[in-house]
This record gives structure tokens, sequence and C-alpha cells, in this order.
């Protein structure tokens, strides 16, 4: 884990109209290290990936991500993040293979890579099939190799195991787990799991950081309540 | 630039092969709108402007179907976001998703200009470049008021209402020029030869339009 922080947010101000998503959010997060985002349904853990990842603007105070302000040099830093999120990113008519050669023209990234990361989710044999012919389970897997298809240096996770059986979940464990070695940020609903791998908590509770830094599973049980 | 353009086509036109949707329904459209004015205009053949007329009218709301499911995937499929998260000009998806609609609008024509010679026209056509030249100039300046009308519509929940709210206006000088440039074609008036011209200027001035205001359309 480096000591420079790879994400920092002050005061971060994110709103949808008149309702306020974020609000006066702050956290800073090392380099390698991992955010883990608790907070029940609406409370704003998907709108901050979404503001990390550079797909929507911050509206107050500022953010930092890899030491480049957001949004204003967010070109600097797309193509080192990847975002998993409720949506694959995948196009239900083209197979898991040409989704993620389609990706990896957008990156500059070699095919040989491709065949590599479908081997490590065990998905080679079925890499020629139509996405809408996988189950949940197996388009999860294939968005994690997007996610990571271009080695970034931050992951952004929401619930990334969410609809994965413990085969499953394991096989994407060298991908987007902790193992990886990535700086990521992980939303999750599972106290006692997300607690395990978080180096750093953030509690959202409509909008408004209600815990941050370190947290027990009680305060973060009460959080859903 | 080049490599995201080529990828993002790439995908476009594999899709559309793979399931087709686009090209299909425009054509589709434009032999059944032929029909009907075979039927409507109770003439076994048309000529001169009313020729052009009925077939440069048909081909746009063909073309207005086609704008109309040019971002649908993208935005039903994340293909948006799969896409702002790349490392690359987004000017790239402009240029790309503009070649898949003039790719698209020249099948639509392979399809529809000979069902309209055969169903409708009365004399041979003469100086048949200039058709050529008429549909090459028109598709260039649909293609990218198309692109421009969709990437804005597809925002909203009522983009089947907004793309031909949008794109019919901004196309009517453009329809004006292909029909002054192709009716001598089906044996109308001789045409100015500023018409090729001003489709050209056309083409220019929503090109460069497209160019400036298409990032904006792609911010939240």
């Amino acid at each position: 884990m480096g000591d420079a922080p790879a994400i920092e947010l002050a005061g971060l101000v994110r709103r949808y109209g008149e309702r306020t998503a974020l609000d006066d959010v702050s956290v800073a997060l090392p380099a390698g290290a991992t955010l883990v985002v608790f907070g029940p349904n609406g409370a704003g853990k998907s709108t901050l990936l979404r503001v990390l990842a550079t797909l929507l603007r911050p509206q107050g105070g500022t953010a930092h991500v890899l030491g480049e302000a957001l949004p204003r040099d967010a070109w600097k830093v797309r193509g080192r993040i990847g975002l998993l999120g409720h949506e694959p990113l995948l196009h239900r008519d083209l197979s898991a293979r040409e989704n993620l050669r389609f990706h990896a023209r957008l990156h500059g990234v070699a095919f040989e890579r491709i065949d590599a990361l479908l081997e490590q989710v065990g998905l080679r044999l079925r890499a020629d099939e139509p996405i809408r012919e996988l189950s949940r389970g197996m388009v999860q897997r294939v968005a994690a190799c997007r996610t990571v298809l271009h080695e970034p240096d931050v992951l952004l996770l929401d619930e990334p195991t969410a609809n994965l059986d413990p085969a499953a979940a394991d096989a994407l464990e060298p991908l987007v787990g902790r193992t990886s070695g990535r700086t990521r940020v992980v939303t999750s609903h599972d106290p006692a799991r997300g607690l395990a791998e978080a180096d750093v908590v953030l509690g959202l509770r409509g909008g408004r950081a209600e815990l941050s830094g370190s947290a027990t599973e009680a305060e973060v049980r009460e959080l859903y309540r | 630039m080049t490599r995201a353009v080529n990828a993002v086509l790439r995908r476009d036109l594999r899709i559309e092969t793979r399931t087709p949707q686009v090209v299909p329904g425009m054509a589709l459209f434009a032999v059944s709108a032929f029909v009907v004015f075979h039927f409507a205009l109770q003439q076994r053949s048309v000529e001169g402007n009313l020729a052009a007329g009925v077939l440069w009218v048909t081909l746009l709301l063909a073309a207005v179907l086609g704008i109309a499911r040019q971002f649908v995937a993208d935005r039903e499929e994340g293909g948006f976001e799969g896409f702002l998260l790349a490392p690359v000009d987004r000017t790239a998806l402009l240029v790309a998703k503009a070649a898949s609609l003039f790719l698209f609008l020249v099948a639509l024509e392979i399809v529809a200009v000979p069902a309209f010679l055969v169903m409708l026209l009365g004399p041979s056509p003469v100086e048949f470049w200039r058709l050529l030249l008429a549909l090459l100039l028109a598709d260039l300046g649909i293609a990218f008021v198309g692109t421009l009308v969709g990437a804005l519509a597809v925002q909203s929940r009522a983009r089947d209402l907004l793309v031909p709210l949008l794109a019919l206006p901004l196309l009517i000088p453009l329809l004006i020029g292909a029909v002054k440039l192709s009716a001598p074609v089906f044996g109308g008036p001789a045409a100015a030869a500023r018409w090729p011209w001003v489709l050209a200027l056309y083409d220019l001035v929503f090109g460069l339009v497209a160019y400036a205001v298409f990032d904006f359309l792609l911010e939240d």
C-alpha cells in the first residue's frame, strides 16, 4: 500500500435536479487500499462511483482521482479506471469475445489478453456465444474481464459479487478482489464481509457520510435501520 | 481517434448484420410507401418534380426511422458509458455513428431506388449521375444531422416523438436541394448549377455544428 492518496474527496456534492444524492462527502484513500461504501438503497453509493468514474460531474467540493482533479482533468484518468456497476456494459447480441475486442480496441489493448482473462474466469469455451445466452453470473464474469482488460489502477465495484455463486465469486477474486493489489472502491450491503476487506469505510445515508474512516459491524448495521 | 472510430463502427456494423433491425425497417418502410403512393396518386407512373418529391420524401422519412434507432442499443446496453470510460476523443463517437448511418442509408437506397424505378417511374431516367450525386450529398447531410438529433433524443423517453420533430425541420433545406438536383433525372426542369454546392455547404455547416456540440450532448 502506498502513501499518496489515490482518491481524495472533500465536501463532494452531487444533485439530480432538486434531489441531493451526495452531500458534503469527504474521504481519502491511499493507493492500493480498499474503500468499502455501505448504505441502504438510494444512499448515494452508485452516484459516488459514477462521479469517481468521471461519468458524473461533481457539483460542489473537490474530487481527486490518482492526483487529477475532476472534472477538469478527467480525461487524464479515463483509461486508468475500471468500473463494474450494476449494468455489465456489454452488448447482448455480441459474444463475450466480440464485446471484449470492442473494449480492447478502445483502450489499445492486445487481443491476446482477452483469451487469458476468459480462461481465468472459466468462460473460454463459451466465449463465442452471444451475451444474451449467458446466465447473469456468467455475464458478470465477462463484465469483470471488461473492467480489468486495460489493467486499471483504480477499480470501482458496485456490489461485484451480488449475482455470483461462491465458485464464480472466487474466480473473480484475482481480477477484482483484494489480492488484485489495485486501489478499490467497493459498495456492499454485507457488513461482515465488507468490513473484512475494508481499509477505509464510508457509510452513506441520504447522501451524507455518517461513517468515515473506520467502523464496527454494529455501526454499519445501524445505517440500515 | 482512428482506433476508436474503427472500434465503434465495426461494432455497430456487426450488431446490424447479426440482428438486422435498422436497414430492414427503413427498406420495408420505403417500399411500402412507394406502394401506397402508387395507389394514392392513382397514376401508373410519375415524373419530373413529383417523381423526385415522392422519392426524397420517402427516403427522408425512412431515414428518420434509422435515426431514431441509432443510439438505442448504446443507451440500453451501456454502450455510451463503455465508450465514455475509454481514454478516447469523444468526437470519435460522432464520426463512427455518422459513418454507420451513412452506410445504412446507402443500403436503404440500394433497395429503395430500384423499387421506386420499377413501381413508380414513367420515363427512363436520364443523367443518372445526378441522382447518385444527390444521394451522396444528401446522405452525408442526413448522417450529420441524424447523429446530432439521435444523440440528443436518446436521452429522452419521448425519443420517437423528438426525432421527427427535431430532424425534419432541419432536413428541409436538404430535401429542397436533393429534389432540385435530381428532378432532371426523372424528366423535370433543368437544375441550376448551384444545387450541388448548396447541398455540399449544408453538409459542411452541419458537420461543423455536430463537431462543435457533440461533446456537450454526452455530458451528464
